[in-house]
């Protein structure tokens, strides 16, 4: 029996202090709501990933494999062999805090082992356990700990929490990058068969189908024709692409969520819309249908095994470059990994903008070009007929995407894109701590975007959705542009919760909504049927105000 | 003396005590830095809470549309119901107001003999509390609404092109 408790006593902080307990010592919480599901067996199967098994968090038993632990232990050493920045990572940092605060996570959840620098200890504990010396004479006195089953849930619960999204190495005095750590984490424990469900799925999909959905080529087919019609209805133009042409010069390569799920489809739309107007003689490939790249966030070598697809199209094809769409993570998949996987690339030719003759130098290697970078050199060359004022309903503000942004330096190319498709004053910035190299991550990429942990989602992206309040609140924002497909399949819902004033676009989009064509129809709506100003119930709204 | 008089003139001793409780339902570490970080982007809950209890303290001292009152609520609840408490760790922060008042005008209601209009604040607190029910369950309701969103979402364009959104189903 107990006295009915005080709402004081109800918060373990105000009726007494916890006992002091060493970080090792705090569980983690697996509260609905908060983590992922494990990978379901089918899906682990159809790629041939190890220790399949119908798994469950709440229960103790993980189903490991009996030798889990040597299995870890040579996985990490091996690693350490094989990537000698692991190694100076767990080395170097001397716990100066400085990255404690950075992230989006620990600002969410308000739980101090999402700071980074805790977070990275969780790995950094073991190393020093089993290939340090002083970790294995000292112990926990030397920050060193055993690997127990405990710490690999441990390790699932945070490595799942974090989205890659290098924030905090942007202010550690080391550059100790925990996206790096994140990542390797993820592949220890995924040899010993621990998965998530959502990226597991889609990652099966596309190593079996050709897009995280699933969707066979047919279904891509159907969903650009569609599209396509959608354009002529609303511009007159036909922008109907050829799919799976050889001898075309471009490969165009898009994640999937441009062509299956809004807003991303007007995205799509305003890409179709771009390479009609300027003529490019670009195809589409069923093969090659998915840009984007779940297997990065489950392991290397997975990302390399669903990134082969691109070359190997581009090559079948006989294209001389490859254009990529508006998408963070596969950007940086085929900027920073895919030449280094499959390269030399001499099969394709360094890219060449056919209308303004730009040589993409910074993609000489890879030789693939960002469809920001080639859209900002089509308005610099001043190739494109646009009228902002069809955007004029449209109040912008833009969330740099880590991976584009912090990741690659794609800072100016939208934002120069964005200030001659909009009327001038009709995009404000979100204040400077929040973006460009600083920018919040939406706090659902990396894998993690699954409906089962939506408090966490919403957690991770509240300091995100934060700063968009304020542009909205102070300056009537109604708009939050991007230039990737996780963010504009995850802010909507993220915006749902703490700002639902304010929708989702692709960039793309606000060019496809600006272009004139000669042939044209009357423009009266934009390409989501919404009304222009000037016209159907924003010219009655005027009209009112008048009088 | 009055007791609103009071209120506005320990307006701040009250909310700083009040605001320090709550940041205490926090770890240790996290309770350092939401209470040290001042720019509201840095330290985005912790200026949202803030903001939110001197909302709340406001419709103490003066009258307020109920919208107002359940904006101030769902400033801090839905932060709140979204981290790794219960309901009623969630909202036991409004309760605690009375305890904060009780200690710092302790001896002010013992000399000005306060003790009806003190009650009567109270209740207005219980009043408060009650809303945040509301304002609770709401912000788990909208947890769910953007989960069927989402996945609708997910495959709408898709739906679009079947017409299946002119059937009601989206």
């Amino acid at each position: 029996m107990a006295k009915t408790p005080t709402p004081a006593e109800l918060l373990p902080g105000l009726s007494y202090k916890p006992p002091e307990k060493g970080w090792m010592d705090v569980k983690p919480d697996f509260r609905p709501g908060t983590y992922c599901n494990p990978a379901a067996p089918k899906w682990m199967e159809w790629i041939n990933y190890p220790y399949p098994a119908a798994r469950s968090i709440p229960e103790d038993n993980w189903e490991l494999p009996k030798d889990w632990k040597e299995i870890v232990l040579q996985g990490m050493e091996d690693r350490l062999q094989r990537f000698r920045s692991l190694k100076v990572f767990f080395d170097i940092c001397v716990r100066c805090g400085a990255c404690a605060d950075k992230c989006h996570f620990f600002l969410g959840t308000g739980d101090p082992k999402n700071m980074p620098v805790l977070r990275a200890e969780l790995l950094r504990s073991v190393y020093r356990r089993y290939f340090k010396t002083i970790g294995r004479v000292l112990g926990e006195i030397a920050g060193a700990r055993d690997l127990t089953e405990d710490v690999i849930k441990e390790w699932f619960f945070y490595l799942y929490q974090c989205t890659i999204c290098r924030r905090c190495s942007l202010f550690c005095p080391y550059g100790i990058d925990m996206a790096e750590m994140t990542l390797l984490g993820r592949e220890l424990l995924a040899s010993v068969g621990l998965n998530i469900d959502w990226a597991m799925a889609s990652v099966a999909q596309c190593y079996d189908k050709g897009s995280h959905i699933g969707a066979p080529p047919q279904a891509f087919k159907d969903m650009v024709d569609f599209l396509a019609e959608e354009n002529e209805r609303i511009t007159g133009i036909n922008t109907m692409p050829s799919i799976n042409r050889k001898g075309a010069e471009v490969l165009f390569v898009m994640p999937s969520g441009d062509y299956f799920a809004d807003p991303g489809t007007f995205t799509m739309m305003g890409y179709m819309l771009l390479f009609e107007h300027i003529g490019l003689d670009y195809t589409l490939s069923t093969y090659a249908a998915e840009g984007g790249n779940f297997g990065w966030f489950i392991s290397h070598e997975m990302g390399k095994r669903l990134n082969a697809k691109i070359y190997a199209e581009a090559k079948r094809l006989g294209v001389k470059w490859i254009l990529g769409g508006e998408c963070g993570h596969m950007w940086r998949v085929c900027n920073q990994y895919m030449s280094t996987w499959w390269g030399p690339v001499d099969f394709l030719e360094k890219p060449v903008s056919p209308i303004t003759g730009t040589k993409f130098e910074n993609a000489s290697v890879h030789k693939m070009v960002h469809i920001s970078e080639f859209t900002a050199d089509l308005i610099h060359h001043n190739k494109l007929n646009l009228d902002p004022q069809r955007n004029a309903h449209i109040k912008l503000t833009f969330h740099d995407s880590c991976n584009t942004a912090r990741g690659m330096g794609i800072l100016e190319e939208p934002r120069y894109i964005i200030n001659n498709v909009l009327p001038e004053g009709n995009f404000v910035e979100m204040p400077p701590n929040t973006i460009r190299e600083k920018a919040f991550c939406c706090g659902s990429s990396s894998g993690i975007n699954a409906n089962e942990n939506m408090e966490l989602r919403m957690q991770g992206g509240f300091p995100r959705a934060n700063a968009v309040r304020f542009v909205h609140e102070k300056y009537g924002v109604n708009h939050l542009g991007c230039i990737c497909a996780l963010d504009r399949a995850t802010l909507p819902t993220l915006l749902e919760y703490w700002v639902p004033q304010v929708e989702i676009t692709g960039i793309s989009e606000l060019v496809g909504n600006a272009l004139i064509f000669p042939d044209e129809l009357e423009r009266t709506t934009d390409l989501r049927d919404r009304d222009l100003v000037g016209f159907g119930e924003l010219a009655e709204e005027a009209g009112e105000e008048e009088e | 003396m009055q007791i609103a008089t009071l209120l506005s003139q320990k307006k701040a001793a009250i909310l700083g005590r009040w605001l320090s409780m709550i940041y205490e339902s926090y770890p240790p570490e996290t309770a350092i830095f939401l209470r040290k970080e001042k720019n509201r982007f840095d330290n985005p809950a912790g200026y949202r809470i803030s903001e939110g209890l001197e909302g709340l303290y406001g419709t103490l001292l003066q009258e307020m549309e109920r919208d107002q009152v359940m904006a101030c609520l769902d400033e801090i609840i839905r932060i709140r119901a979204l981290q790794n408490f219960t309901p009623s760790q969630a909202l036991a922060f409004i309760f605690l107001l009375k305890i904060v008042i009780r200690q710092e005008l302790a001896e002010e209601i013992q000399k000005e003999n306060l003790a009806a209009e003190i009650l009567d604040l109270e209740s207005r607190i219980d009043g408060l509390a009650l809303l945040g029910f509301d304002v609770y369950t709401k912000r788990r309701e909208k947890i769910y609404e953007i989960k069927a969103n989402e996945a609708k979402r997910r495959v709408s364009g898709l739906m679009r092109k079947t017409g299946l959104t002119e059937d009601g189903l989206l």
